[in-house]
């Protein structure tokens, strides 16, 4: 008895481990699939971007190919286009979000608050989301095309506002706030739904108004849902292509860094640089996505949202 | 400090249910009332709307003498501990308390100074800078105690503030939410379905029923003297045993036997003019094991037989379950009080007599024993108003 009892829990542990290294395996052979999947379809043309972008390639000069590092890069970040590129894309990103937030934020406060018709009321605010954005975007440049548009024509005579750098992103914050408000509303209304009444009740007894209970106990609890919210549609508006493309070409300075990736990799058929932007706007991403979830605490999505009980 | 009025206070939800009927309380400044009653009997929209937080439909609530009907929350001069305590879970406990301050523009050191005398009070100081989520259920409850009283308020209302909480820390909040309203000595409301907390807590005691006040009155005049079947059968606990009884030449025929009234109870019923089918009502402690009598006493009670079914000794008490033969006593209230209270479905359920015996009684399960009553104890009810016809 004596001699065996040290053993025994020895043995239990080799089974254990045993069995532990079995379940290891079986997951890694379920996982396996997926991993492949993703493998192919997002880290090969990844890992082949990076590559195109460290080599000299025009397809016009094929026969010009040859590796020369990070000079694209250099070319890119040195140039006019690019920083022209980039500040209007942070530009209509800020602005178009801000917007949308607070947009969102009153439509989603509406939706809470109604009390007849919620379906309805939220089918009908989702209406522009569900509208391919292309369509969307042609429907709002004949709006704006002096002689035909009806918005252009409640313009003074010969403005044409799609032509001027400024007007022309108005238009376009204006396509993108319309669209995509509804979703903005829509996660913001799953946070308000986080924020028990009672607290509410508790905050008028204590002597909150509507607009201290707003930025005092309704903003602060809805924190991780506006954040990642805010976060989304950051990095979608970074990305904003189709609007652009369809009401302006990216003419007149209003081209967008993806413009100009589309610009160099499909018009001048400039592999190596099209490929340095297109990688140096997804560095960009990742940027923001790091700042969202690392600086402001966002939940990163599919983790655990924190501050939640 | 201030008395609250509600009179004729009535809600009606846009829907068209009654939810409170014509309520008239005068509460007298410091004084400590309870709204008692199953759930659904609006005992917590009459307290939300001394808040604010429902609008009256017809009459009037004075607060300090001033009419307040149209006045917002924040302007009532009110505080409200909330069943589930209402923490704010993104502030410290010592925000948490300072919030209603805060909004109402004190100078931080004022707040910082009240905050930490409300501490003390509440035992919290420790946990001030900690948040809602990292307490315990007690802290919780005590911090929602603490956001109330650092305004020192003219009135707290409560609404089931320790319902939450486990059995033992409920009864030593219990006498804690005593002592506290003793010393501020602040006109208190507190709503509860918990018919000891009621007992326990209250000056005085509002019970009501489906939006109808019942009887209001100190505690121990409502246990001894019910206005009807709803106060007997919810005050107290074990609860009062009904069954029915025939009123025939002063006399009252009933299940445990033939009692034979005594004058006052006589007199009473004959003023209130009793119907001959009556709800005969016994509270528990009223019954004693017939040797444990003294012998000049017995003729004052009625005696039965019979067999002990189940008995419970708590040591200090013996109570021991009979089952009652006959049909059960019937009525609205009654059938009420048993939903509420879950034992509908039982099948021992209203027809069964419990007793509370000396613990010096002999009584075991499953023997027989004679079984003494005090006929003076005996409350009669009229079966279709349900009223307390010798009160």
């Amino acid at each position: 008895m004596t001699v065996a009892a040290p053993q025994r829990p020895a043995a239990g542990d080799a089974r254990r481990s045993e069995g532990a290294k079995a379940e290891r395996r079986l997951a890694a052979w379920l996982c396996a699939p997926a991993v492949i999947v993703m493998l192919a379809v997002t880290a090969y043309p990844i890992g082949y971007a990076v590559w195109l972008s460290l080599l000299r390639y025009d397809l016009r000069f094929p026969q010009e190919r040859e590796f020369v590092g990070l000079s694209n890069y250099l070319a890119v970040l040195t140039d006019g286009y690019w920083w022209s590129a980039f500040t209007v894309t942070v530009a209509v990103t800020v602005v178009s979000v801000a917007i949308e937030l607070a947009l969102g934020l009153g439509l989603a406060l509406i939706m809470h608050r109604t009390l007849f018709g919620r379906g309805t009321v939220r089918t009908l605010v989702l209406i522009p989301y569900g509208m391919v954005t292309v369509a969307a975007a042609f429907s709002w440049q004949y709006a704006w095309t002096p002689g035909t548009g009806y918005l252009a024509n409640l313009l003074p005579e010969g403005s044409a506002p799609l032509t001027e750098q400024i007007p022309a992103l108005a238009i376009v914050v204006l396509a993108e706030v319309w669209k995509t408000t509804p979703f903005m509303a829509l996660l913001l209304l799953a946070g308000l739904a986080l924020v028990p009444d009672d607290l509410l009740r508790a905050a008028q007894v204590d002597g909150a108004g509507p607009w201290q209970r707003l930025t005092r106990i309704i903003l602060p609890m809805m924190k991780p849902a506006i954040l990642v919210a805010l976060l989304f549609r950051t990095l979608d508006a970074f990305r904003i292509f189709d609007n652009i493309y369809v009401l302006t070409r990216g003419n007149n300075g209003t081209a967008s860094v993806s413009i100009l990736g589309y610009d160099n990799l499909f018009k001048a058929f400039n592999l190596g640089i099209g490929s340095a932007i297109s990688i140096t706007i997804f560095i960009c991403v990742a940027i923001i996505a790091f700042l969202f979830v690392k600086g402001f605490g966002a939940a990163a999505p599919g983790s655990e949202p924190e501050g939640r009980r | 400090m201030a008395e609250i009025v509600l009179d004729a206070v009535t809600k009606r939800f846009p829907d068209g249910a009654l939810a409170v009927s014509e309520v008239d309380v005068a509460i007298d400044d410091g004084e400590f009332v309870i709204l008692v009653g199953p759930s659904g009997c609006g005992k917590s929209t009459t307290l939300n709307m001394i808040a604010g937080l429902e609008d009256i439909t017809s009459g009037e609530l004075r607060i300090g003498g001033e009419r307040v009907n149209e006045r917002a929350p924040k302007d009532r001069d009110i505080a409200m501990v909330f069943q589930s305590y209402a923490l704010y879970p993104h502030m410290t406990v010592r925000e948490n308390m300072a919030f209603p301050l805060k909004l109402s523009k004190v100078d931080r050191a004022t707040i910082a100074a009240k905050v930490d005398e409300a501490a003390t009070v509440l035992d919290l100081t420790q946990h001030l800078d900690r948040r809602p989520a990292n307490l315990s259920g007690g802290q919780r409850q005590r911090v929602a105690m603490g956001r109330a009283i650092v305004r020192s308020p003219s009135a707290f209302l409560m609404d089931e503030p320790l319902s939450n909480l486990d059995a033992k820390l409920r009864v030593q909040m219990r006498t804690e939410v005593s002592r506290i309203q003793k010393r501020l000595a602040t006109t208190t409301v507190y709503v509860t379905h918990d018919q000891t907390e009621a007992m326990t807590l209250g000056d005085r005691v509002v019970v009501m029923r489906g939006g109808v006040v019942q009887q209001v009155g100190a505690p121990q005049h409502l246990y001894d003297h019910p206005a009807n079947l709803f106060v007997a059968g919810f005050i107290g606990s074990p609860s009062m045993n009904f069954m029915p009884g025939t009123l025939a030449e002063g006399a009252l025929q009933t299940a445990l036997g033939r009692v034979s009234l005594p004058d006052r109870i006589r007199s009473a019923l004959e003023s209130a003019g009793a119907p001959s089918e009556v709800i005969v009502g016994l509270r528990p402690e009223h019954f004693e094991d017939v040797a444990l009598v003294e012998e000049s006493k017995r003729a004052a009670g009625t005696t039965f037989p019979a067999q002990a079914e189940v008995l419970e000794s708590m040591g200090s008490d013996k109570y021991v379950y009979f089952s009652l033969s006959g049909d059960r006593a019937s009525s609205t209230e009654l059938e009420e009080l048993a939903a509420d209270a879950g034992t509908a479905e039982l099948p021992s359920g209203g027809n069964q007599l419990t007793t509370r015996l000396s613990a010096a009684s002999t009584a075991a399960e499953g023997e027989k024993i004679d079984i003494w009553f005090d006929a003076a104890q005996v409350q009669v009810f009229d079966p279709s108003s349900g009223r307390n016809l010798t009160a």
